[in-house]
C-alpha cells in the first residue's frame, strides 16, 4: 500500500507538485491521470525516492520514505519514465544485474526471472542484446527487470507510452494479473481510455494538485457525463477556470 | 561489498563488448605513445648521427683568395661548393645552411701578419642549421689555431705562449643520465595513457548512462549510491591500469629498438623500471578515475563530458611543461605533489638513479590521500538529485 500525504515539490517558482494526497491500495490498480506537465512524473519520482519532497509524507507499506529510503525501494518495483536498458547486455543479463543489486540468491533469481520471461511472453528475445529492441520489447525487459525481486508495490510511469495496440493489450493483461496477485499497482497515464479500462481508482492531477480521487463510476456520476473522457475534460477545465 | 562487485563486474563485462572502448583503452591509448616515441627519436638520432659523420657541403665565396685554407678545410671534411650570388637570401630561403665568404684582401692581411677576416653567413632562426654552423666554425678555428702556432714556432716561441689557460672537460653525466634528459617527456606519456584508458569508461558510466536513461532505474534499486560509484570507479581503474601496463611493457620492448648506445646513452626500461613506475602511478590511476567521473557527472550529455575531459587532459601536462621550461632543482617536497611527484620520480628512474623507499612512499601516500578526497567529493556529487534525471 502506498500512502501519499500533502506532497509538495517546487523547482524555483514552478510548483511542480503542490499538495498531492492519495492512497493506492493492495489488490487494486490506481491510475494517476493528468495532462502532460501536470506533475505525475515528479510525484512518482518522490515515491520511489529519486527526489526529496519539499513537504509532505510518503508511506510505502507503512515505511516512511524520509526515514528509510532503501527499505522503501526494496518494497517497490519501478518502471520509471526513463527506461534505458544496457544495450550491450542481453535481456536476461539486464534482468540479472538488477536482481543481483536486489541481493537475490541465484536460485530465487532463476525462478523469478524465468517466471517473468514467460508471463511477459519474451522468451524469443531473452538472449538477444537489447540494442535494436522495439519499444515494446524494451518495455517488457524494463518491467521484468523492475519486478524480478517480487515487490508488493508496483509503480509504472506511462507504461504504454509508444507501444502498439498488441503490446498495449498484453501489458494491460499483465497489470490485471499483478492486481490479481494482490499487489498494489500504481501507474500514470494521460490516456483516458486506458485508465478507464484498467483502474479501480482514478486520481486526477492538474497543475500539481489532485482535482478528483474517485472510482470510475463515481467520477462519471460526479460530473454528470456518461463518458469518462468528457468527465475528465470537465474536471480539468473547471479546475483551470477556478485557478484563473 | 557485494553491490560494488556486482556493479564492477557488470561494467567490465559490458565495456569489454564495446569496440570503441577496447581500441581506445587497450590499443590506441597505450601504444600510440611508444610508437610516436620510437619514430621521433629514431628520426632525430639517425639524422644527427649522419650529419656528424658525413662531409658538409658549404658554398665558398672567394675561395681563390685563400687556397691553402680551403685545402685545409677540405681535409677536415668540408666540401666547398661554387660561390653563389646572394648568400644572405640563400640562407634565409634555406637553400644553404651556412655560407663562407673570404674577402679579396685576405692574402694581403695574411702576408702582413694581421688578422684576416672571413664571414660565416647563416640564419640561426632556421632549424637544424646549428650543428652545421658549429662544425664550420670549429674547422676555421682549428685552422687558425694551427697557423698561429706555426707562426710562433717560426719566430722561435713556444706555441703554449698563446694558450696560458687550457680547459679540460670533466663531464659528470653518465650514459643513463644523458638518456634521462632526452626522454624527459616520457612521464607525461604514462599519465596520458592512464587518462585515455579510463576516459571512455568514465564518460560512459556516468554521463553516458544518464543520457541513455538507465541511471534512474539503476538508482531505484535498494542500494546506496556510493556503493554503485565504487564499483564504477573500480571498473575505470582496471581499464586504465591495464592500459598503463601495456604501455610500460611496450616502452620496454621499444627501448631495445632505439639506437641510444650510438649516442653514448643507456636506456634501461626493464622490469625493475616497469615495476617502480607501476607502483608510483597506482595512486594516479585512482585519482584520475575519480576526477574523470566527477567531471562527467557535471556534464549534461556524452558530448559535453568529452569536451570537459579533453580540457582536463591538459592538466597532467602542466608539471612536464613547467619542468622543461623552468629547470627547477628537484627537492623533497615535490614527491608529495601528485603528478609532479610521478614526473620527477620517473625522470629520476630514467637517469638510472633508483628511487628510495621514502620517495616511493611519499609519492604513493600523498597520491592515495588526494585520490580519496577526490572520491569523497565525487560520492557527494553522486548523491545529488539532479544526477539521475535525464530529462
Amino acid at each position: 500500500m502506498i500512502e501519499v500525504k500533502d506532497l509538495r515539490k517546487y523547482f524555483g517558482d514552478v510548483k511542480a507538485v503542490d499538495g498531492v494526497s492519495f492512497t493506492a491500495r493492495d489488490g487494486e490498480i490506481t491510475g494517476l491521470l493528468g495532462p502532460n506537465g501536470a506533475g505525475k512524473t515528479t510525484t512518482l519520482r518522490m515515491l520511489y525516492t529519486l527526489m526529496q519532497p519539499d513537504n509532505g509524507q510518503v508511506l510505502v507499506d507503512g515505511i516512511d520514505v524520509a526515514r528509510d529510503a532503501q527499505a522503501v525501494r526494496r518494497q517497490l518495483g519501478v518502471l520509471p519514465d526513463a527506461r534505458g536498458l544496457y544495450k550491450r547486455l542481453t535481456a536476461r543479463e539486464n534482468i540479472d544485474y538488477f536482481a543481483h543489486l536486489q541481493g537475490m540468491s541465484d536460485t530465487l533469481l532463476r525462478t523469478r526471472r524465468e517466471h517473468l520471461i514467460k508471463a511477459l511472453d519474451m522468451g524469443d528475445i531473452a538472449d538477444r542484446r537489447t540494442e535494436g529492441f522495439s519499444q515494446g520489447q524494451r518495455v517488457k525487459t524494463a518491467i521484468a527487470r523492475a519486478l524480478v525481486h517480487d515487490p508488493r508495490n508496483v509503480i509504472l510511469d506511462e507504461p504504454t507510452n509508444g507501444l502498439d495496440v498488441m503490446a498495449t493489450r498484453g501489458l494491460r493483461q499483465f497489470m490485471r494479473h499483478l492486481k490479481e496477485e494482490g499487489r498494489c499497482v500504481l501507474f500514470s497515464s494521460h490516456i483516458m481510455q486506458e485508465v478507464a479500462a484498467l483502474c479501480d481508482r482514478i486520481v486526477v492531477i492538474a497543475h500539481g494538485r489532485v482535482v478528483a480521487d474517485e472510482t470510475p463510476d463515481a467520477l462519471r456520476a460526479q460530473t454528470g457525463e456518461a463518458n469518462l473522457e468528457d468527465a475528465f475534460v470537465k474536471i480539468i477545465g473547471s479546475e483551470e477556470g477556478l485557478a484563473a | 561489498m557485494k553491490t560494488t562487485l556486482t556493479v564492477f563486474f557488470k561494467e567490465v563485462r559490458e565495456n569489454l563488448r564495446d569496440k570503441r572502448t577496447i581500441t581506445s583503452a587497450l590499443i590506441y591509448g597505450p601504444l600510440i605513445g611508444p610508437l610516436i616515441f620510437v619514430m621521433i627519436i629514431n628520426t632525430v638520432l639517425t639524422r644527427e648521427l649522419n650529419k656528424a659523420d658525413q662531409p658538409i657541403k658549404v658554398p665558398v665565396i672567394g675561395a681563390q683568395y685563400a687556397p691553402n685554407m680551403v685545402d685545409a678545410l677540405k681535409q677536415q671534411g668540408l666540401l666547398p661548393q661554387p660561390a653563389i650570388a646572394d648568400p644572405e637570401a640563400a640562407v634565409r630561403n634555406q637553400d644553404a645552411d651556412v655560407v663562407l665568404r673570404i674577402p679579396a684582401d685576405f692574402g694581403k692581411s695574411w702576408r702582413n701578419g694581421e688578422t684576416s677576416q672571413v664571414e660565416l653567413i647563416y640564419d640561426s632562426s632556421q632549424r637544424d642549421t646549428n650543428s652545421s654552423i658549429e662544425r664550420v666554425r670549429r674547422m676555421v678555428e682549428t685552422y687558425a689555431r694551427h697557423q698561429g702556432a706555426m707562426r710562433l714556432v717560426a719566430r722561435g716561441l713556444a706555441p703554449t705562449m698563446m694558450a696560458p689557460v687550457s680547459v679540460d672537460d670533466r663531464d659528470q653525466s653518465t650514459p643513463q643520465s644523458r638518456a634521462g634528459q632526452l626522454f624527459a617527456i616520457m612521464p607525461y606519456f604514462f599519465v596520458l595513457t592512464i587518462f585515455m584508458g579510463g576516459m571512455y569508461l568514465a564518460i560512459d558510466l556516468t554521463a553516458g548512462e544518464r543520457e541513455r536513461q538507465s541511471l534512474e532505474p539503476l538508482f531505484a534499486n535498494p542500494v546506496a549510491r556510493w556503493k554503485i560509484l565504487l564499483g564504477k570507479l573500480g571498473a575505470i581503474c582496471v581499464f586504465s591500469l591495464t592500459s598503463l601496463l601495456i604501455s610500460v611493457i611496450a616502452f620496454g620492448v621499444c627501448g631495445h629498438f632505439l639506437p641510444t648506445e650510438r649516442l653514448g646513452m643507456v636506456l634501461n626500461l626493464g622490469p625493475s623500471f616497469a615495476g617502480q613506475v607501476l607502483l608510483i602511478m597506482l595512486p594516479l590511476v585512482m585519482l584520475l578515475a575519480s576526477l574523470q567521473t566527477l567531471v562527467a557527472a557535471f556534464a549534461k550529455s556524452y558530448r559535453e563530458a568529452q569536451t570537459y575531459l579533453s580540457i582536463l587532459m591538459m592538466v597532467p601536462a602542466l608539471p612536464s611543461v613547467l619542468l622543461s621550461v623552468m629547470p627547477v632543482k628537484v627537492s623533497g617536497w615535490m614527491y608529495d605533489i601528485p603528478l609532479l611527484g610521478q614526473q620527477v620520480g620517473i625522470t629520476q628512474l630514467l637517469r638510472g638513479e633508483p628511487l628510495t623507499a621514502l620517495q616511493i612512499s611519499h609519492c604513493v601516500v600523498s597520491g592515495v590521500l588526494v585520490a580519496a578526497v577526490a572520491t569523497l567529493v565525487t560520492a557527494w556529487v553522486y548523491r545529488s538529485e539532479r544526477l539521475a534525471i535525464s530529462s
